[in-house]
């Protein structure tokens, strides 16, 4: 190989290591499935003994008006406050707890909250956290699934 | 997603201010038909649509049509600049719980009700809007005298 052809070999290796390294690093969680839970997967756990804490990171309204029971309200998490709030309620769990964190507040691929709450628990070390995915919005993808539901604070 | 209320419920009576310090009361619009928009500044889909509901006010308003736009979660300050930027041709108002509670909740935005002449809900979509379908909603609830 010349030395023209080692320089470019070097450079894609090293664009690839870069590449590596920034996805590795990435704070904004994939789509993937291992970071989601479904609705009706949830509903199982909530039945289940190994309950998760359930944090509620969205607006106020909507937890007023309807919530997984359970559900701590520490939002939006798309505001300094909401994150503050988010990391103060989750100071004291085990790092290994089984948390989940939920929004509904609009359709998931727009959501300002869920993301950032997230990227700031998987921060501070939690291990096992999970998005409950809600495609359209709580009200469509919970509550009118018949799934449980609290009112008020 | 379109659905309709289970059985026809009657627009609730309750007071808002709009920006320009009017009050709105979804109630007080009977032999109009009534386009309640919940929606948010912050939300996306809320802010996408707006300008399809301004064409439809400005389309049907002659033959009956008026809109209010609800807020959820937004300062004054920023529905004032949210307005002005956009040249909002219809009322905003700052939205609260008991609005959406009245409505049967709102547990999601952008989330749209048709109120018929009649004064009862016809139509609530939940998220953003098949304007397709809407518009031919509202066509169908103008008709009706």
């Amino acid at each position: 190989m010349n030395a023209w052809n080692q320089v470019r070999a070097g450079f894609c290796l090293l664009t690839l290591l870069t590449a590596a390294l920034a996805l590795g690093q990435s704070s904004e969680p994939a789509p993937g499935g291992s970071d989601l839970i479904q609705p009706a997967e949830l509903v199982k756990a909530l039945q289940s003994r190994a309950k998760p804490t359930i944090f509620y990171v969205g607006p106020r309204l909507i937890f007023l008006q309807a919530h997984i029971p359970g559900a701590e309200d520490v939002g939006p998490a798309s505001k300094a406050e909401g994150i503050d709030k988010l990391r103060r309620h989750a100071s004291s769990l085990a790092r290994d707890r089984f948390v989940v964190i939920y929004c509904g507040c609009c359709p998931w691929e727009h959501c300002p909250n869920i993301r950032p709450a997230f990227a700031e628990l998987r921060r501070l070390g939690f291990t096992r956290v999970k998005m409950l995915y809600l495609a359209t919005s709580f009200g469509s993808d919970w509550v009118e699934k018949g799934y449980p539901e609290q009112k008020g604070e | 997603m379109t659905s309709k209320q289970p059985a026809l419920a009657a627009a609730p009576s309750i007071t808002l201010t709009d920006l320009s310090g009017n009050a709105i009361n979804p109630s007080g619009y009977k032999g109009k038909v009534l386009l309640v928009n919940f929606w948010a500044a912050w939300c996306i889909p809320c802010r996408d649509e707006i300008p399809q509901f301004m064409v439809l006010e400005e389309k049907y308003r002659a033959r009956g049509l008026e809109s209010i736009g609800i807020s959820m979660d937004d300062p004054e300050s920023t529905l004032r600049d949210f307005c002005r930027e956009y040249k909002v041709n219809y009322p905003i108002v700052a939205g609260n719980q008991k609005i959406a509670e009245e409505f049967g909740g709102v547990l999601g935005l952008p989330t749209t009700f048709l109120i018929g002449r009649d004064g009862l809900i016809h139509a609530r979509h939940a998220g953003a809007a098949d304007f397709p379908k809407l518009e031919h909603e509202i066509q169908a609830l103008l008709d009706k005298r």
